[in-house]
């Protein structure tokens, strides 16, 4: 695959239909959760109107709910909600609760008292009060507020598709692990535009003169929710296994593509986060997932992988990568990351993710205790000859690999150490690499041909196959390409991997990735 | 046809009103005047229950409002707010049905009715169709008592009407007010803290003070038998200019100088003192043509009249 060499145009027209769906399903992610957030925020809105004392309390919750980060509230509902589109839709709602609820108090509480105090004198009663006064009258905020919500529902939508929600997002978070900036825009520009257009037609019913906005309101509820009804849901499916693949997984020839072509294996499929995905299998959410052969949530969520009888996963063995450029200016860190080379087995690197994910040790920790056990370990020698910068990916292993560089960093040389963890997925990393933000952090061999050089498909092939082959490739490529220097690898393959859980496995005597095949073919 | 008895009204720690008792007869005008923070408002607040009172009792027609629905009790009183209260999303015919729709009234009655009280009130049709910002102070004012006009109670409530205008307007709109056929059949309390306004509109007027009532009376009794030097100071500062107003011509009749003129154009002599030097005043003319008791015609000037009012100040004080 060329997809860098594709113009946006020439990808948008080529994945019209999954752009459509997805756009369809953004919008009716976003309009959905909001019919919700209004049937709920309005009426609360109303009551902390009534019960000033209720308010504070009311808005506090909204308010806290607002800050809890988007992944971690995801990630919260799968056990209660699953995966798909209930938790997604929940989420949402819960985001958008606060600017309706608070627009509608505030709107309520800012109409002028003595116009208050006439319609109860012309007679009215408390309900038309409400009705023929407060709710027009506050009608232009309670909407500014419905305005925000949908904008926040925009953004906070592309998160969906981490939970097999669906959505713009699938496009996003999938070209930003795939380092293909087309599917990123495929997914971005359409989800921005979105955002501006929704803004712009609310701000103008906002600031609709009354005259046109009474007929705008009756209108407005029956677009909404036909908006909301593009959402079709993605669980309505009848296959007997399902599949949670991650974006990446879902666009690499190494993934979903090669499954298809190399096995054909035809599985019902949705697209999931990794971050939520173990414990989806795990709560029987999904049956097959896409997941890392060293892993620590394989060992603690009892799943078992699926032989590649066909050979598919190329072999990602992982090894420091450090520009040029940093190995002149500290002539000792050459040697010093080699100290590790070799020294972490699949096993080995299981355990420590197992340790990390499971059982919640810190990875400073967990690097420490590993560092003894194999005699490696030495005090840390004041730094004083410079600085060195361990980036790392936002995964567990990679934090645990930085703590042990930089652990082995500050006991061997006299260089000080600053880890810039957690940069996103791989093409965030390697940029950083690339404009001299860090100096190294720990590759793939696998990502480094097929998502970072993305030679020609024969060649990846061919590549693929053999771990030594690939190693040498990458090796003189990033040399030649980026003047970046494989350092040993550290003897881990980390490779691509189906897993089912141990126990289904064993019921449906599904062994390999041909088994699977088979099995979904009779069933 | 209004009764108040014993009403009293805290909040909090202010004693807003106190004991206060009145009663207005049926086509009445009674004006409750006294200063700022008198209790004035909280007063005529409690008799369509928009404020409840702490104690005591308030009968229209004889029955307890206690015992009616609020809204129902509302919707037959007219009520005209002190800071106006227009509804802005509605336009002014809108604002002016509010009442009539809550009653169910048919669109061609409201219709008819509208545009008959708009008239009476020297309101522009145009204006129905606009929104209340769209309108000066005066006119919004004259919109708010359509607006509690509209359906013809026989009670009304008004927390000072013309508050919110400059004098001239103000004189303006009192006049008319006062010359609608429809508030004279009604029974109505008003609100001011203007001397002059009361003594023009009030048939009766109830002096209040700190929540209490010192006075009342009509204005000539207050202006001439004020009970204590509350009421005597309330009005001192405009003193000649009430007196004019409570003084008709028909009362200082014998001090003016006779003459038979005959004259097509007379006024009648209960016009007050006050309206007579405005007459004067006003139109380019020296003299007006009186038609006092038994058709007989005066001809006065404004030194006739000054100097008729005199004596009968003097021959007053010396009863
Ligand atoms: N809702 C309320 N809460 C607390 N105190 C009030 C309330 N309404 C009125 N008061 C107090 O009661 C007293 C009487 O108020 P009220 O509005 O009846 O005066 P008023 O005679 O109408 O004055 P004004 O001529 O300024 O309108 C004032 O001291 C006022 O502060
Ligand atoms: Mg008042």
């Amino acid at each position: 695959m060329n997809e860098q060499h594709q113009t946006l145009w020439q990808f948008m027209s080529g994945q019209s239909d999954k752009l459509f769906s997805q756009t369809l399903q953004h919008v009716g992610l976003t309009f959905i959760s909001l019919i919700l957030a209004i049937i709920i925020g309005l009426p609360l809105g109303l009551l902390i109107a009534r019960k000033r004392k209720l308010s504070g309390m009311i808005l506090g919750i909204a308010g806290v709910l607002q800050t809890i980060p988007s992944i971690a509230l995801l990630g919260f509902m799968i056990p209660v909600l699953g995966i798909g589109a209930k938790p997604a839709i929940v989420a949402l709602l819960i985001y958008a609760l606060l600017p309706i609820i608070r627009n509608t108090y505030t709107g309520i509480i800012g109409i002028d008292l003595p116009v208050k105090e006439a319609a109860r004198a012309m007679g009215m009663s408390k309900r038309q009060v409400l009705l023929k006064v407060e709710l027009p009258l506050a009608m232009p905020v309670i909407l500014a507020g419905i305005r925000t919500a949908t904008v926040i529902n925009v953004g906070v939508a592309t998160l969906a598709s981490f939970i097999a929600a669906g959505g713009l997002g699938e496009f996003i978070f999938g070209g930003i692990s795939l380092n293909n900036t087309n599917m990123i825009l495929a997914g971005a520009i359409p989800a921005a535009l979105l955002a501006i257009i929704l803004d712009a037609v609310l701000s103008l019913i906002q600031n609709m003169d009354i005259r046109k906005l009474r007929k705008v309101l009756y209108i407005l509820p029956i677009v909404i929710l036909l908006l909301g009804g593009f959402y079709i849901l993605p669980s309505a499916y009848g296959a007997s296994l399902t599949a949670g693949f991650t974006p990446e997984f879902m666009g690499r020839q190494d993934g979903d593509l090669g499954l298809k072509s190399v096995y054909g294996l035809k599985i019902h499929t949705i697209v999931i986060s990794d971050a939520v995905m173990y414990k989806a299998a795990y709560a029987k959410e999904l049956d097959v997932i896409s997941g890392y052969s060293t892993d620590g949530r394989l060992k603690a969520f009892d799943l078992k992988i699926l032989k590649d009888d066909k050979n598919i996963f190329p072999p990602y063995y992982a090894a420091p990568i450090v520009r040029d450029e940093a190995l002149k200016q500290f002539p000792d860190l050459e040697k010093t990351l080699n100290l590790l080379a070799g020294k972490i087995t699949d096993s080995i690197m299981t355990d420590l993710n197992y340790r990390t994910d499971y059982l919640h040790q810190q990875p400073e920790r967990v690097a420490k205790d590993f560092l003894i056990s194999k005699g490696l370990y030495k005090a840390p020698k004041s730094g004083h000859q410079g600085t060195v910068r361990i980036g790392s990916k936002i995964f567990g292993e990679q934090y645990i690999l930085a703590e042990i560089y930089s652990m082995l960093i500050k006991g061997y040389t006299a260089y000080d150490v600053a880890t810039k963890t957690g940069l996103g997925g791989t093409k965030i990393c390697f940029d950083a690499l690339l404009n001299n933000q860090i100096d190294f952090y720990p590759e793939y061999t696998g990502t480094g041909l097929l998502v970072l050089l993305q030679p020609n498909p024969k060649v990846a092939k061919e590549m693929a196959q053999d771990k030594e082959k690939t190693y040498r490739y990458v090796s003189a490529a990033f040399e030649k390409k980026f003047k970046i220097k494989w350092l040993k690898p550290i003897g881990f393959n980390n490779s691509y991997a189906l897993m089912m859980r141990q126990k289904q496995s064993k019921e449906l005597n599904v062994n390999s990735i041909t088994d699977l095949k088979n099995y979904l073919d009779k069933n | 046809m209004i009764e108040l008895k014993e009403i009293s009204k805290k909040f909090g720690d202010t004693q807003a009103v106190k004991q206060v008792s009145f009663s207005v007869a049926k086509a009445e005008t009674l004006v409750l005047l006294g200063a700022s923070g008198c209790g004035k408002t909280t007063t005529l607040k409690m008799v369509n229950r928009l404020i409840e009172p702490d104690s005591g009792q308030i009968l229209i027609n004889k029955q307890d409002i206690i015992a009616q629905n609020p809204d129902v009790l509302r919707r037959g009183i007219g009520y005209v707010m002190q800071n106006i209260g227009l509804f802005p999303h509605y336009t002014i015919a809108g604002n002016i049905a509010l009442v009539p729709k809550l009653l169910r009234w048919d669109k061609a009655k409201i219709k008819s009715r509208t545009q008959e009280l708009i008239k009476k009130l020297h309101l522009p049709e145009s204006i129905l169709a606009m929104y209340p910002h769209e309108l000066s102070g005066g006119q919004q004012q004259r919109v708010g008592l359509a607006r509690a006009l509209i359906t013809d109670p026989p009670v009304l409530l008004m927390d000072e009407p013309f508050g919110a205008l400059d004098n001239v307007t103000r004189t303006s709109i009192q006049k008319e007010f006062k010359a609608l056929e429809e508030l004279k059949r009604k029974t109505i309390v008003m609100v001011t803290h203007d001397v002059q306004e009361a003594f023009e509109l009030a048939d009766r007027i109830c002096l209040m003070d700190k929540g209490e009532v010192v006075q009342i009376g009509t204005p000539k009794e207050l202006l001439y038998h004020p009970i204590n030097d509350v009421v005597k100071n309330f009005l001192a500062g405009q003193r000649l200019v009430l007196e004019f107003k409570v003084t008709n011509i028909q009362d200082i009749w014998y001090y003016l100088p006779e003459g038979i003129v005959y004259h097509e154009e007379t006024v009648n002599a209960d016009l007050s003192i006050w309206e007579a030097m405005e007459l004067l005043r006003n139109k380019d003319r020296s003299e007006l043509f009186v038609c006092g008791a038994g058709k007989i015609v005066k001809s006065i000037n404004f030194e006739q009249l000054t100097k008729g009012f005199n004596q009968y100040q003097n021959a007053q004080q010396h009863e």
